[in-house]
């Protein structure tokens, strides 16, 4: 008996082509390219003309305090992997909470919150460096404005694996080998507070705050914030800090002048965002003696 | 020509398939663990079974083709409906693989099922994408509370330690590092934070799935002193490939300066 061939020759040809497209579209993707691809994300348009200085501009100024004790907190076990113990002497602790000596507090975005309605700000070119040194980021929290580049890149000996968590912008998860190029990302819209994590090293914490405009500031060694060329006018400034939350505060800025305004956060009022109903895990009852 | 070809191939394949298990080309590591040579036996004989018939098989149906290919002299006959025939080999095979299956669990039983010693020292492990947490209960020999809301990888608290349980201060946590005493009963409370993973270490012969909401007791008793592997058996996410924690086996003393030396971390 003579059987009808399953695939008649027009429908080999078509599995041919659809074959080779195949092969082309998975040399594509795993060939990389040298140059560290951009991901073109949703624009927002841009909603007028971009603001330029006037010579009018004030500053806002001022320092972040810390009542109480900080929390004790454990040292870091780098050993989980050999390759980020090599890197460090002593031992490193997480950089959640950190208090200067002076009763500051470290870390802490400040940013312009509300005020600049109805402005549009020129991006900056330069791009934001993001670097793992010793398995810990650097820095710890950063600013960046909407669609101006982050540019990740890596110091160590072992593979990172980069994982922003945002809520509006889109979430990307990317690993990066010794060696490997810069990692270039930009986020389209502003977002306070975007956690990173590294999919390996789950110690590791970075903070990402996109804004949309070039007036924020994270507080460094000596607690202290600036936030220069602010348009005369009323602005309400945030601060906001991983364990300890966002603090606001109204301010007026007249030409030409400096406006001096502090914040302070006590250890008690750490915060967690997340009320999440667990259940306990059950034991298995099973086995007697356990 | 083609029938010959095709017999041939089946006879030199099997040949190959069965030196290579015979030459021992690939096979587990050395044991470390009491019931792992138990384990290594039900391995070897489910082996020798499974492969005498898949030897015999092969080489009877290349015969079987070279004796019958397309020459048009001799036609191979066959029947149908032999009860006799079918129960046989039913129930043979029947009896054969239940009875491995039987023996097998049996083994199995005796570490995951069976309760451990009562002198076995406890330790949990939790996984988590793509880590272990090991937990050590200190002096006390009490787990301190855990509460998922508790949870701050950022602060080093991958379990969601209470500091407000005095059970827990002695707690001793490390990642990636389980170090356990050689010649002693370890009970391995199993857990997962996320996904389903599988603690597996290829040494001791154990492996056993954490599944997430489940606390799940194993034991083993260690045999040999060195630095072991621990994988993770459960594909659950794209570093898969780097959940990998060290075993280190301690004499008991050395063991105990290494939690002294954990506990001042």
């Amino acid at each position: 008996m003579h059987l009808k061939p399953v695939l008649t020759r027009a429908h080999r040809s078509q599995v041919v082509i659809l074959l080779l497209a195949a092969a082309v579209l998975v040399g594509y993707g795993c060939g990389g390219s040298k140059e560290p691809a951009k991901v073109a994300e949703e624009q927002p348009a841009a909603e007028g003309p971009v603001w330029k200085p006037t010579g009018e501009e004030g500053t806002v100024t001022g320092k972040v305090n810390f009542k109480g004790q900080a929390p004790k907190l454990k040292a870091i076990q780098m050993d989980a992997d050999a390759a980020c113990a090599a890197k460090h002497k002593s031992a490193v602790f997480p950089e959640t909470v950190v208090v200067n000596s002076n009763g500051s507090l470290r870390n802490v975005f400040v940013h312009v919150k509300t005020g600049l309605e109805g402005k549009t700000f020129a991006v900056s070119e330069q791009a934001v460096v993001l670097d793992q040194v010793g398995c810990m980021y650097t820095p710890h929290v950063l600013g960046i404005q909407a669609r101006q580049n982050l540019k990740v890149v890596s110091s160590d000996n072992t593979t990172h694996n980069v994982h922003p968590l945002p809520k509006v912008n889109r979430e990307w998860n990317v690993s990066q080998p010794p060696g490997a190029d810069p990692i270039i990302r930009a986020f389209s819209r502003p977002e306070v507070s975007i956690p990173v994590k590294c999919n390996q090293h789950a110690w590791m914490r970075a903070y990402i705050h996109v804004v949309g405009h070039p007036f924020y500031s994270v507080t460094g060694e000596d607690g202290a914030f600036k936030l220069e060329g602010l348009p005369p006018g009323d602005y309400e400034i945030e601060a906001v800090h991983e364990e300890y939350g966002a603090v606001t505060q109204k301010v007026t800025v007249a030409a030409k002048a400096s406006v001096s305004q502090d914040f302070t956060y006590s250890a008690g009022q750490a915060y967690h965002p997340s009320s999440l109903k667990t259940m306990p895990a059950l034991v298995l009852p099973c086995c007697g003696g356990h | 020509m083609t029938a010959l070809i095709l017999a041939a191939f089946l006879w030199i394949m099997s040949i190959i398939s069965t030196w290579i298990f015979l030459r021992r080309v690939w096979w587990p590591p050395e044991v470390i663990s009491t019931h792992g040579a138990a384990v290594d036996q039900q391995f070897v004989l489910t082996l020798i079974i499974a492969g005498a018939a898949f030897f015999f098989a092969q080489l009877g149906l290349g015969y079987i083709i070279w004796r019958f290919r397309g020459r048009g002299t001799e036609r191979a006959s066959f029947w149908h409906e032999s009860h006799k025939l079918e129960f046989t080999w039913t129930l043979v095979t029947a009896i054969v693989f239940v009875g491995l299956a039987v023996k097998g669990n049996l083994i199995w039983a005796s570490y995951v099922v069976a309760g451990a010693p009562p002198d076995a020292l406890t330790i949990e492990v939790t996984a988590q994408q793509f880590a272990w947490n090991i937990r050590y209960p200190g002096p006390d020999g009490r787990f301190g509370r855990t509460d998922p809301r508790l949870i701050n990888d950022a602060a080093t608290n991958f379990l969601g330690l209470d500091p407000k349980d005095p059970a827990g201060e002695d707690d001793i946590t490390t990642q990636n590092i389980l170090a356990v005493p050689v010649n002693r009963p370890v009970r391995i409370i199993l857990r997962t934070k996320d996904v389903t993973h599988s603690f597996f270490v290829p040494h001791l012969r154990v492996k056993q799935d954490a599944v997430p909401g489940l606390a799940i007791p194993i034991h083993f008793t260690a045999t040999k002193t060195g630095e072991y592997e621990v994988a993770c058996a459960e594909l659950c996410g794209m570093q898969h490939y780097k959940m990998r924690s060290r075993l280190l086996i301690m004499q008991e003393q050395e063991y105990q300066n290494w939690l002294k030396q954990r506990a001042s971390m």
